[in-house]
């Protein structure tokens, strides 16, 4: 079947009004029409129709597309254009083969002990090894974690990942919540800091927490190539991996992570495969941001201890921003002991990160980040915080890129720091 | 088509990387929000007067068709190439050149998006009320080709109330400046008057001087509903009649409250047949005065419930049920046929209950809201184009609608212009001479007929 028969009734919600000029961040780095939801829908109508074909002109408009979901928000008629460029990008790997990249990609998330070991080289080997390295030689590929690709500014990478350190269980008090925690590949392997923090909230409260060991990457990467396949194969493992403990809740800390399990494997897996889409409903029903969990379940920031002054402003991830998580962590942030929250103009904008679209268009995501940094310090604060380890990346890049010393931290790392 | 050698020629005017012809390229450039699509054989993206002078040149001398297009938000087909030519995108010149704060002028390159500009002139406390419901993604320069209204017309006028003077380039390449930066100028005919609303057929907008006003200290917002539609209608021309004259005079119909309600559950009262948003600006005191005068006045006109809000968060919560009106349109049927026809605000209730009698007749959803402080309604026909015969069916009912307003003393068009959509009705309400008085005009300026041809009037 013909993947973008699939989105055929999508496709005609469009009135080509142009609201998405509004509010499409890679729009406004590009100025261009084909960078824009309305112009990619056109051109996916076309391909349905048949007068255009599957050929580098169309690579070339559906990569431009962070899949950040602002238009989806903003659109009158509710147009779901992330879907329909997943889609055309599922029809474009089919019909061409996924690029060399994102082979790649796929072959490394959907292998935990590679990407350990990926992770592990790119630890040994650090920064260097990426920088002395020519663009355009293979060895490039050999360690092709999913989210640094050709980047400058390389995260450091931790020498044990997070879930090494620590037992599948966890216990809590008895009669507290259960949590089963997905972690996340950024967080396992890079900002492990936001993995401790996380636990250090959930342990306060007395929850036991659960870290299935088989839980694989989430998928996103391979999705954002439209290696749909691979996002089907990590689904089905981490259905498993999720459904073999009694859990109350399934937290992420990841944005990225929980946009996943929560909407788009409904969206894109459940919808392909029908056979697990009950499964894939349970999973999503039950997964919840960590930020959105610990004020549920009655986090008071203030009675954590003493902190330290500390100025901050926060950044709204695309994926929480779309699934409407943006005043429960600036509520706790703005509680959290010593901490003094200031908002930056643009919050809400995406920071150009886009899965692995800054991968292929790393300059317009750095011309995107840009506005982003110089908001951040506008506000004169000493952090900038969000709850996505994704922007996380991409923010300390163009803060660094800028020479500006502002630190970058997350939401759970803020609300932790007195408990410790 | 276009030969290769005039795109070499056009790529040496602004730049490789300002041409495109690839077909997905030009498919994006084919489009607005009329839903109709005409290919292009280049699109080309200038960046400064000089260069749309040497283009508009080039298609002097090899006789090439030019659109103008801004965000292409438009509802007429102003700005699509229908016969193929070359689109040409004003929105990379983009700046505002200088916000004057002693003179109350700005100077705005066309390409600037409405909103930027309305937030940029608020900031030093001024204000520029024309406020089109596309005023986030459309640019300034589009508004005046298109003479744009908004809401706040009722008090404020529309685009060209604003437009002080111009920069254009016209057909033939030359450059030429209207008006200018005072508010009295009588010297020649007002070129920039016949310019405002011409649609991007006599001149390239390169350049806008704009009359800017004190921002008003703050604003009110006023939720009305009532049991009928008169009483709506009445209600607004006794708000005006005692003297006050609101910002805004938003009025939606019970077919779009019915609309609204079935899909995002506001739990409307029952009695409500029309609903009326009502804002006021200025003084606090005033403001706040003039609410009550209007609460008094409305209440007898069959007055269901009257909300105000208390701040900017309850204001934007009755704005609600107005911006759901358009998402909640496509659950009647997927197309729609926005018309805007206007016609004198007394004569509103007349002007819908002739529609009704329209949609009762062909047997199409109708559903009317909009502007009625200043009698602009947009008349919206709501149709599948999958059933066979139902486009010709809303056609036949979008005349009889025009003859309506035209006989109620009113216009086809108040603020989205003629284009392509409204061509073939153009007879309807001007004359052989009127028409044949703008074409002279045309001809005057675009001998060679290159600018934005076939559009406007009827072949």
């Amino acid at each position: 079947m013909d993947p973008l028969k699939r989105v055929e009734h999508e496709l005609k919600k469009c009135v080509k009004c142009g609201a998405c000029r509004a509010h499409c961040p890679a729009f406004a780095a590009l100025q261009r029409e084909p960078a824009v939801a309305r112009g990619k829908v056109a051109v996916a109508q076309h391909l349905l129709k048949g007068d255009i074909s599957l050929d580098d002109q169309t690579y070339a408009v559906m990569s431009k597309c962070l899949l950040c979901g602002s238009c989806v928000e903003k659109c009158p008629n509710e147009v779901p254009t992330d879907e329909i460029v997943i889609t055309a990008r599922e029809a474009l790997a089919r019909k061409r083969g996924l690029t060399t990249f994102h082979k790649a990609v796929g072959q490394v998330i959907r292998n935990r002990k590679l990407m350990s070991f990926g992770a592990l080289a790119a630890a040994i080997l650090g920064p260097l090894f990426f920088r002395k390295v020519p663009k355009t030689s293979g060895l490039r590929l050999r360690f092709p974690l999913p989210f640094v690709g050709n980047r400058r500014h390389i995260p450091q990478i931790a020498r044990t990942p997070f879930m090494n350190r620590h037992p599948e269980v966890i216990r809590g008090e008895p009669g507290k919540p259960r949590v089963v925690y997905f972690v996340g590949c950024m967080t396992n392997f890079v900002y492990t800091g936001v993995g401790e923090a996380t636990l250090a909230l959930f342990r306060h409260l007395g929850c036991t927490v659960i870290i299935p060991k088989e839980q694989q990457c989430c998928g996103l990467p391979g999705m954002s190539g439209g290696d749909l396949d691979t996002v089907r194969t990590l689904a089905e493992k981490n259905l498993a991996a999720l459904e073999k403990y009694e859990a109350d809740y399934i937290m992420t800390a990841c944005a990225t992570c929980g946009g996943a399990l929560h909407k788009f494997y409904p969206a894109l897996i459940g919808k392909r495969h029908p056979e697990l889409a009950q499964r894939i409903r349970t999973i999503a029903d039950k997964t919840v941001d960590a930020a959105q969990l610990l004020q549920k379940l009655g986090l008071h920031p203030a009675e954590t201890g003493a902190g330290e002054a500390l100025k901050i402003t926060y950044h709204d991830p695309c994926h929480l921003r779309t699934r409407a998580i943006t005043r429960q962590p600036r509520e706790l942030l703005a509680g959290a002991p010593g901490v003094e929250l200031v908002e930056m103009e643009g919050a809400d904008k995406c920071c150009g990160l886009g899965g692995t679209f800054n991968v292929y268009h790393y300059d317009t995501s750095l011309a995107i980040n840009e506005g982003k940094s110089a908001a951040i310090e506008k506000t004169g604060a000493e952090a900038v915080v969000t709850g996505c380890p994704g922007c996380m990346m991409q923010l300390s890049d163009g803060l660094k890129q800028r020479g500006t010393r502002t630190r970058v931290m997350h939401t759970l790392e803020v609300l932790a720091r007195s408990l410790r | 088509m276009i030969a290769t050698r005039i795109i070499d020629e056009l790529k040496t005017i602004v730049g490789a990387e300002n041409v495109a012809t690839d077909r997905q390229d030009l498919l994006c450039y084919g489009y607005d929000a009329t839903q109709m699509e005409f290919l292009p054989d280049a699109v080309v993206h200038p960046g400064t007067p000089e260069e749309i002078a040497a283009i508009l040149k080039l298609a002097n001398s090899e006789r090439f068709p030019v659109f103008p297009r801004g965000a292409g938000s438009g509802f007429t087909g102003g700005a699509l190439p229908k016969g193929g030519g070359i689109v040409l995108v004003t929105t990379r010149l983009n700046r505002i050149l200088r916000i004057d704060t002693e003179n109350l002028v700005a100077e705005v390159e066309p390409g600037v998006v409405t909103e930027q500009f309305q937030l940029a002139v608020e900031k030093l406390g001024l204000f520029y009320p024309p406020d089109p419901a596309s005023l986030k993604f459309s640019t300034v320069g589009g508004n005046v080709a298109e003479n744009a209204g908004g809401p706040r017309a009722v008090k404020y006028g529309v685009t060209r109330d604003f437009v002080m003077g111009l920069e254009v380039v016209l057909p033939s390449g030359e450059i030429i400046r209207t008006g200018g930066e005072t508010y009295k100028g009588v010297v020649g005919y007002d070129l920039t008057r016949l310019l405002v609303g011409s649609e991007g057929t006599l001149g390239v907008i390169t350049k806008i001087i704009f009359k800017l006003l004190p921002l008003p200290e703050a604003k009110k917002t006023m939720l009305t509903i009532f049991d009928s539609i008169d009483g709506a209608a009445r209600a607004v021309s006794t708000i005006i009649g005692n003297k006050i004259i609101p910002t805004t005079l938003e009025f939606m119909d019970h077919a779009t409250l019915q609309c609204v309600d079935r899909r995002f559950n506001l739990g409307l009262p029952a009695a409500a047949r029309a609903v009326l948003l009502i804002e006021v600006d200025g003084d606090r005191e005033l403001i706040e005065k003039q609410a009550a005068r209007i609460h008094e006045v409305v209440k007898p006109l069959g007055l269901v419930e009257f909300k105000v809000a208390k701040d900017a968060a309850e204001s934007e919560q009755l704005w609600k049920v107005r911006r759901l009106v358009s998402p909640s349109l496509r659950d009647v049927n997927p197309t729609k046929y926005n018309e805007d026809i206007v016609v004198p605000r007394s004569r509103v209730p007349d002007v819908i209950r002739k529609i009704d009698a329209i949609a009762t007749r062909y047997g199409i959803p109708i559903v009317n809201f909009g502007h009625a402080g200043d009698g602009n309604i947009h008349v919206n026909v709501m149709i599948d184009k999958e059933i066979p015969g139902m486009d010709e069916k809303a056609h036949a009912a979008i005349e009889e609608i025009f003859r309506a307003a035209l006989e109620l003393g009113g216009t086809m068009s108040g603020e989205h212009g003629v284009g392509l959509a409204k061509q073939p009705y153009i007879p309807l309400e001007l004359s052989p001479v009127q028409i044949a008085t703008m074409q002279a005009v045309k001809k005057a300026l675009d001998p060679n007929n290159i600018l934005n041809p076939g559009k406007m009037f009827p072949a």
